[in-house]
């Protein structure tokens, strides 16, 4: 099995070089078929904890090996990475340069790796050469008149992040001696002395990632500029190394540090979830305004991991997967709106429901998911950080009552989007457009069946999060 | 049995989703019938025993989240109302929608709609109901918004959605606390729950109830909902929606701290007064029948205030029959006067369309009391229990009660004199069979309700013969007011008894429009602000700023290396000199 954990990893990186080599997007959807494959079969003749692991020495002497491993917690993301970068890669061949196919590659690549590694160096690396990659696509095939400008803002913002994250740590590696994830985590973390200091490096630079308010600047920008295929993977998977790193790297190696630093992060993310929504109440432009909904749903997140409990941290997950699954929706409706129209101005829209009622329909879906709808998959995570965070108690119920205000505030700007989008007389723009092609909705029918069916049954993904190491 | 419970949700459902996807008009009519009617079999079967089945849908550890359904007595006779009344709401619908392209759609939201209620109506474990109770504030948010031609029907859809989900912000909250407290969200389960719990979970959740059935001071978004096809109005008034709140409340009664349910008698009291004002003001059939569902669920809400659990039900349920059969008779009538419903313009002769004339009489006189029809006997036991309780809130709903029961004789009857005896179109009008089933199915409905005083689930207090004069006594009051101001002129229309604050009244006191600007004002408010900190603040002057900052230092410090030759041999000299000066000072130093 520790070969599939390999293959996981190279075969979409190979697949970046080839595709790149041979200017041929077909080699880069085959490359991410067979990666999905990889990681749809890990959880096979797996253990209790950790499913499989690999361990290769790689440069011994500053504690880098190539170690990868697996469990319950790291594995529905890995699978999330390469689901999206395989519908990325089947979207942009359709129309897109093969380049880009190998630049997408090539970040789902770099972030399965963060997903499976389990050496800290390892995981460094791994986080770094997502950077390149996806700053390359925001630059180069981003919208003309912002892209430069956002590129530059997001490598520069996630490089600062990154290197306070490499300082805590080289920290955390020096003090325990080991630089495997796993050994730190079974240890039960950092020194107690060193651990607030360890956890404040980490969770700084995992909260530029995730991002957590106020470190999340760069991500509308970023979001906005992006084409289509750039803001689905930085939606689905970007965000969700912040979340998981926060997750398991910090909060597992610096567990005392987490409870210490806990009201302060729940703080954040609670007015995260409160300015982000009220953001989008005055937004006027479609993907800046999904962006900045990113910024509320990660407020969820955060909060439910602050709380510490046991249901915060499986909320955390779930509400960090629902994302993953309901954001990249949108995004790939909001390009297909604003492929056919060539706006995305919420004045210039309205009638799409009567232009086009399945394109309407879909976005209906996907914002009533994003809103958190019970039976939807939006739902159980935002929840259950409400749950958690009423049962920590105290001046926790304001936080809780914050994220329920937030609840409603998401469903507050989500149905100005739908009324200035789908309903009214047809706009100019939207007028005639073409409705959705057969490839459209086969490309969006997975997520949209993974969103219903998660919020149906929640229970096997919380059970399988439940087997996590954390 | 267990299969029955499941089968009652899951089958509409499925007719729903399976919906979704048709764009033809065939099937989708096909599928419209068979989800609720299915439903129908499903819970008549259930009635026959106890169905209960639970299985773990969510575990987060410290709590866990139960598929549970649980089909009492009295949940089934609820459940056997919600499915026929959608039931016979498809049926109407087929005929009412006959030329909408938009008919598939809609057909399948109200199956998503029906599951939903019956979800609300089974559910045993408090997240899995909020399913069935959220789905079905998104499914009024469709079913509202329909007409695509209608400028009005996109804002009031989402003002239904957003008033209700505001209420649920409690809802939630209220429902995450007892879930702490009790550590399981299983109604069945929940036992003693600490005072101070209870106390804050009940209030919230009352919050969530008060919003969901348009109570005061969330009535605001029922009489705007109007905009949606009449067949939805009459879904969402009669056993689904609206009834929900009340029909929540009685399953938590046991949660209830005795002292707060005043809370309760306030809010019912001031709504049953309130909008039956408002009913006796408005100036369009569907708003009269708008304000009167939100008196009536005051009425439910007032037996929860005394306690009395099936007392609230029976009135849940005889209200259904009622309330249905004016709606969908008020759809008839108004496509027969070809208006736009507006009362001044609504004219039918009784023998223009004698089926739709006697089905609006009946459903009236049962609203108003009449007996021995369904509404006398569920608002004599309303009443009833309330005079038994010797609460306060017992003493503030039944007075209250008889104030409404007056107030509902006299728009009840103001209704039934402007649209019938004013004149109107000769020519009779045939009403299309599936309409005209729907109307004998209610009217049947709305006579017999009755007996379930009799016979069935429900225990309700014994008929008092006090308490029947004076229910008839308001009653004749009521009309007497009504008719009196009508036989003295019959040009104008008796809602002039209210003088000058009549527009103020009919606009329900004008709460709707202020919260709407307060609502818009405050959101535009705080959006800026946030905006202002957030991009201006925080992007622009923080972020921004900062790599602005960190370019002109750096351009500084490269305009200090730039120079000529000569600048350079300067500096190399003095610095030079500065090294030699240092080195032979520290020389002679040691």
């Amino acid at each position: 099995m520790g070969l599939i954990l390999v293959a996981a990893v190279a075969l979409p990186l190979a697949g970046a070089v080839l595709t790149w080599w041979l200017r041929r997007s077909g080699v880069g959807v085959a490359a991410a078929a067979l990666a999905l494959a990889a990681v749809a079969l890990l959880p096979a003749a797996r253990g209790p904890g950790w499913w499989h692991r690999v361990d290769y020495p790689w440069a011994p002497s500053i504690k880098l090996d190539f170690a990868l491993t697996v469990d319950g917690v790291s594995w529905p993301l890995a699978l999330l990475t390469a689901l999206l970068g395989l519908l990325c890669c089947i979207h942009n061949a359709r129309t897109g340069p093969p380049v880009l196919t190998a630049l997408l590659l090539a970040v789902q690549g770099a972030s399965t790796a963060v997903f499976l590694a389990d050496n800290l160096i390892l995981f460094f690396i791994a986080f770094e050469a997502v950077l390149l990659p996806m700053w390359a696509v925001v630059y180069r095939y981003g919208d003309p008149a912002t892209r430069r400008h956002a590129a530059a803002k997001f490598a520069l913002f996630t490089v600062a992040g990154s290197l306070l994250m490499a300082t805590g740590l080289f920290a955390a590696a020096a003090d325990t001696g080991t630089a495997s994830l796993a050994q730190i985590i079974a240890a039960g973390g950092v020194d107690r002395d060193l651990s607030l200091a360890v956890f404040t490096l980490l969770a700084l630079g995992f909260a530029v990632k995730a991002p957590l308010w106020p470190l999340h600047s760069w991500l509308p920008d970023a979001h906005t500029a992006a084409p289509t295929v750039g803001s689905v993977l930085l939606a689905g998977v970007l965000l969700k190394l912040g979340t998981y790193g926060l997750i398991r790297v910090a909060g597992g190696l610096a567990p005392d540090g987490a409870a210490e630093a806990a009201g302060a992060l729940g703080v954040l993310a609670a007015i995260g979830i409160i300015v982000a929504s009220l953001v989008c109440l005055g937004q006027g432009e479609i993907k800046r305004l999904i962006a900045y909904s990113s910024v509320g749903h990660m407020g969820f997140v955060v909060l439910a991991f602050a709380t510490g409990t046991e249901a915060g941290v499986r909320a955390a997950l779930f509400a960090n997967l629902a994302h993953g699954l309901i954001t990249p929706l949108l995004f790939f409706l909001a390009g297909a709106l604003k492929d056919r129209t060539r706006t995305g101005l919420l004045a210039e829209l309205g009638g799409l429901r009567l232009a086009a009622p399945a394109l309407a329909g879909l976005l209906g879906f996907a914002s009533l998911a994003s809103l958190g709808l019970p039976g939807l998959a939006g739902f159980w995570g935002e929840a259950f950080t409400v749950y958690a965070a009423v049962e920590r108690g105290g001046a926790w119920f304001a936080l809780a009552a914050a994220a329920a205000l937030g609840a409603f505030l998401t469903a507050a700007y989500l149905l100005r989007m739908l009324k200035h989008v789908s309903h009214g007389p047809p706009a100019p723009a939207v007028e005639g457009v073409a409705g959705t092609s057969r490839t459209e909705i086969a490309l969006w029918s997975p997520l949209v069946a993974a969103t219903l069916a998660l919020g149906l049954a929640p229970g096997p993904l919380l059970d399988l999060f439940a087997t996590g190491v954390l | 049995m267990s299969f029955a419970a499941w089968a009652l949700v899951a089958l509409p459902a499925a007719a729903g989703l399976a919906g979704l996807t048709l764009r033809r008009r065939g099937p989708a009519v096909w599928l419209a019938v068979a989800g609720p009617a299915a439903a129908l079999g499903c819970a008549l079967v259930a009635a026959f025993g106890d169905a209960a089945v639970s299985y773990t849908l969510a575990d987060f550890g410290s709590v866990r989240v139960e598929a549970a359904l649980e089909l009492s007595g009295t949940a089934v006779a609820v459940a056997v109302a919600s499915a026929l009344v959608s039931l016979l709401v498809q049926v109407y619908s087929v005929a009412y929608l006959r030329g909408d392209e938009r008919y598939a759609p809609f057909a399948a939201q109200v199956n998503l709609f029906c599951a939903a209620m019956l979800l609300v109506v089974a559910a045993d474990d408090l997240i899995f109901l909020l399913i069935g109770w959220e789905v079905m504030g998104a499914c009024s948010y469709l079913l509202i918004a329909h007409y695509a031609k209608l400028p009005a029907a996109p804002g009031a859809a989402a003002k239904a959605f957003l008033v209700t989900r505001f209420g649920d912000v409690g809802f939630v909250l209220g429902v995450m606390v007892l879930g702490v407290s009790a550590g399981t969200f299983r109604i069945g389960e929940l036992g003693e729950v600490p005072e101070g719990a209870a106390t804050a979970a009940m209030l919230l959740i009352l919050f969530g109830c008060v919003g969901k059935s348009a109570q005061f001071p969330l009535q605001v978004w029922l009489p705007p909902a109007m905009a949606g096809p009449t067949p939805v109005s009459a879904l969402i008034h009669a056993a689904t929606m609206v009834a929900a709140g009340a029909y929540v409340l009685t399953r938590l009664l046991p949660v209830w701290p005795p002292d707060l349910l005043v809370v309760v008698a306030v809010a019912a009291a001031a709504t049953m007064v309130g909008a039956g004002l408002s009913a006796y003001a408005a100036t369009d059939v569907k708003g009269v029948l708008a304000w009167s569902t939100v008196s009536q669920v005051g009425f439910m809400f007032a037996a929860v205030a005394v306690a009395s659990a099936d007392t609230a039900l029976f009135h849940l349920l005889s209200h259904a029959a009622f309330k249905a059969l004016l709606f969908l008779t008020a759809g008839v009538l108004i496509a027969q006067a070809a208006t736009d419903g507006s009362l001044r313009t609504t004219r039918i002769r009784p023998s223009a369309s004698p089926l739709a004339f006697w089905a609006m009489t009946i459903g009236l006189a049962s609203m108003i009391g009449v007996p021995p029809l369904g509404g006398f006997y569920s608002k004599e036991t309303v009443l009833g229990a309330a005079y038994e309780s010797g609460t306060t809130a017992g003493v503030i709903v039944f007075w209250a009660g008889v104030v409404a029961s007056v107030l509902t004789a006299a728009y009840a009857g103001r209704l039934w004199l402007l649209l019938f005896w004013r004149g109107g179109a000769a020519e009779t009008a045939t009403v299309s069979r599936p309409e005209a089933s729907a109307l004998w199915v209610l009217g049947a409905g709305t006579i017999g309700v009755g007996g379930l005083y009799f016979a069935g689930p429900l225990h309700v207090p014994e008929l008092h013969l006090d308490l029947m004069t004076l229910l008839l006594v308001a009653l004749l009051v009521g009309l007497y007011l009504v008719g009196d101001s009508w036989w003295r002129d019959r040009a104008r229309d008796p809602s002039r008894l209210l003088g000058r604050a009549r527009a103020f009244i009919a606009s329900g006191f004008a709460a709707d429009a202020a919260a709407t600007a307060a609502a818009r004002s405050g959101a535009r408010a705080a959006s800026a602000a946030a905006r202002l900190l957030d991009e201006q603040l925080v992007d622009r002057t923080v972020v921004e700023g900062s790599a602005r900052a960190a370019l002109a230092t750096a351009r500084r410090t490269e305009a200090g290396h730039r120079g000529g030759l000569v600048r350079y041999l300067r500096l190399s000299v003095a610095g030079t000199l500065v090294v030699a000066v240092i080195a032979i000072g520290v020389n002679l130093w040691s």
